[in-house]
């Protein structure tokens, strides 16, 4: 069974962190929100795996208001 | 044409004369529901009574999309033929967002089973055809006759009827509730109704036009034609077409149902044509259920148990998998053939088939109706990225329709048989000759047997003709397989190699309602 990856997992973390600022650049808050949400779709099929999507999930949610 | 309602005759009952004797089973309500129920009791020998308020069929199309199971429920009960004859057989969905095509669904996309994925026929219809049933096999159907109170003893029940003359006292063992989403017996009993009801309104028409729309279910997100909502057109019989269109929580409904409000939008959907409207409702979208269906002698069955919003045709097709788990169990409690506790399972079955029409359908109103916020983010997220990314396409969810449920069995099992068939599964159906292999199950216990039948008194073996469909959907790579059916054609139990004993424990306990 996979496992949420926690570690660090990327060769170039400031670059994708540039990316990402980059690619939101010049859209109003509502457009980087709706941008957002389609990243999350498109990242969540390309992982697949529900368990490792629910971790994902709880991690996010975390510290945030009262548990979903 | 529009449809004739031809009034049924109220004829004075027995009981404002004398006292009647306590008949074993009454339904109340002659819906879709109740008149299956009496004809399925019928078939199991069990003689009913079935009161009903009004005297005509449902006004207005209301049910139309009968799933394959209802059809193999309904074709058992000897109006299936009729219903796939008169209706209009589709299986294939499609749903646009604006203009564009972003999913298609095909429900039955293999040959080999004698009911077609859907069939499109209005409620009227199959009301008119299971009424001529239900007085073929014996039903006592009284029309005009209104239940106002329910009296309940330890071992029976005292309904009392109001009807054109007067008022009487009517006795039964068993009361089978059938009386819709508005149950007044629901009420009389004090139940709750649990669950949400969705702050969203949808028109539904019924208008007759000539018109060549194919026999597809076509479903639209925000189109041009109905800015920002949704909309559904299905085809029906005799020229008729429904349309649904989403109104919003706003709209006010007395307004919305002007014809001069209706029409324009109407036009809109089928452009400028001759067409006339038949019927109109606006309805809510609710999700609620009865905990219980099973109260002490008052037996809970279709909408008066479980209403779920509509898109997923879900509601005629559930009560009907109602009445195919409860008319066996309750014709052997009445009969002395099972316990009473046997009607636990059906308790257990149906409240479990629920749980999950309820699931999909709430899902299915988040995706159609969202709310304010994220919600709404995501929704639109997935329309947007389904024109363009294929992964995103099953994820629009215009409704996922009415699949039966495989009921959690603590029966035996072998994992080695195909998936499709395990313990709790609608029996799969397949060509045998010029006729179907659902034909020979249903209405009794029987064993189908792949090599080796053990004998169990009184459980006949059947053996289908091994061709290629059976083998895929009965065997997978074995060569040897038993399958104990139930009367509801429902797979009870299966084994790769059994004894009598094996198969005997678990007959019993299917009869006795513990798995």
């Amino acid at each position: 069974m996979s496992q949420l990856i926690t570690t660090p997992n990327m060769a170039d973390p400031d670059g994708l962190y540039a990316s990402l600022l980059a690619a939101h650049r010049g859209l109003t808050e509502a457009e980087s929100h709706a941008m957002n949400a389609r990243l999350v779709l498109v990242l969540a099929n390309h992982i697949g795996d529900r368990r490792v999507l629910d971790q994902a999930l709880a991690l996010a949610r975390e510290g945030t208001g009262p548990a979903g | 044409m529009p449809y004739d309602h031809k009034p049924f005759d109220y004829v004075a009952p027995r009981g404002l004369t004398e006292v009647e004797p306590r008949h074993p089973v009454v339904i109340i309500g002659a819906g879709p529901i109740g008149l299956a129920m009496a004809v399925e009791l019928a078939n199991h020998g069990v003689p009913s009574v079935v009161l009903d308020d009004n005297n005509v069929v449902s006004v207005g199309s209301r049910a139309i999309c009968w799933s394959k199971r209802a059809l193999e429920v309904l074709d058992r009960l000897g109006v299936g033929q009729a219903c796939v004859a008169k209706g209009v057989t589709w299986k294939v969905g499609r749903t646009f967002h604006r203009e564009a095509e972003v999913f298609s669904f095909d429900l039955l996309p293999e040959d080999g089973h004698k009911m077609p994925a859907f069939v499109n026929l209005q409620q009227y219809r199959v009301e008119e055809y299971l009424v001529a049933r239900a007085l073929a096999v014996g039903t006592d159907l009284r029309w005009k006759n209104r239940v106002t109170a329910v009296d309940q003893h330890a071992d029976h029940a005292v309904l009392t009827v109001e009807t054109p003359d007067g008022s009487y006292a009517l006795e039964a063992t068993w009361v089978i509730a059938c009386d819709g989403a508005r149950s007044p017996i629901r009420a009389m009993l004090g139940l709750e109704f649990e669950g949400e009801l969705f702050e969203e309104r949808f028109l539904i028409a019924d208008i007759e036009m000539q018109a060549d729309f194919p026999s597809e279910r076509l479903f639209w997100f925000e189109p041009t034609f109905h800015t920002g909502q949704s909309a559904l057109l299905h085809k029906q019989p005799d020229n008729i077409y429904r349309i649904d269109l989403q109104l919003g929580w706003d709209a006010d409904p007395e307004v919305e149902k002007l014809p001069e409000r209706i029409i324009p939008r109407i036009e809109k959907v089928v452009g400028r044509r001759d067409f006339t409207l038949d019927w109109t409702s606006i309805y809510t979208f609710q999700c609620r259920r009865l905990r219980k269906f099973v109260h002490d002698r008052v037996i809970f069955a279709g909408d008066s148990a479980h209403l779920v919003s509509p898109f997923g045709a879900r509601g005629g097709n559930s009560g009907l998998q109602d009445v195919d788990a409860l008319g066996w169990r309750l014709a052997a409690v009445v009969q002395g053939r099972a316990p009473e506790k046997a009607l636990a399972a059906y308790d257990r079955e149906r409240t479990f088939g629920a749980d999950e029409n309820l699931m999909n359908s709430s899902r299915s109103t988040r995706f159609m109706s969202p709310a304010h916020g994220v919600e709404r983010l995501f929704r639109d997220a997935v329309l947007d990225l389904a024109g363009r990314a294929e992964f995103a396409r099953p994820m629009v969810n215009s409704g996922r329709l009415s699949k039966p449920c495989v009921y959690p069995l603590n029966a035996p099992d072998d994992a080695r048989l195909p998936d499709g068939a395990r313990p709790g599964s609608v029996a799969p159906d397949a060509p045998q000759g010029d006729g179907w292999l659902i034909d020979r199950l249903g209405g009794r216990f029987v064993l189908v047997a792949f090599g080796e039948a053990p004998e169990v008194p009184g459980l006949p073996v059947i053996r289908p003709q091994p061709n290629a469909a059976v083998i895929r959907r009965w065997l997978a790579s074995e060569v040897t397989g038993l399958y104990l059916i139930r009367p509801d054609q429902i797979v009870a139990a299966r084994w790769v190699e059994a004894t009598s004993e094996d198969v005997a424990a678990a007959l019993a306990a299917a009869w006795e309602g513990r798995t």
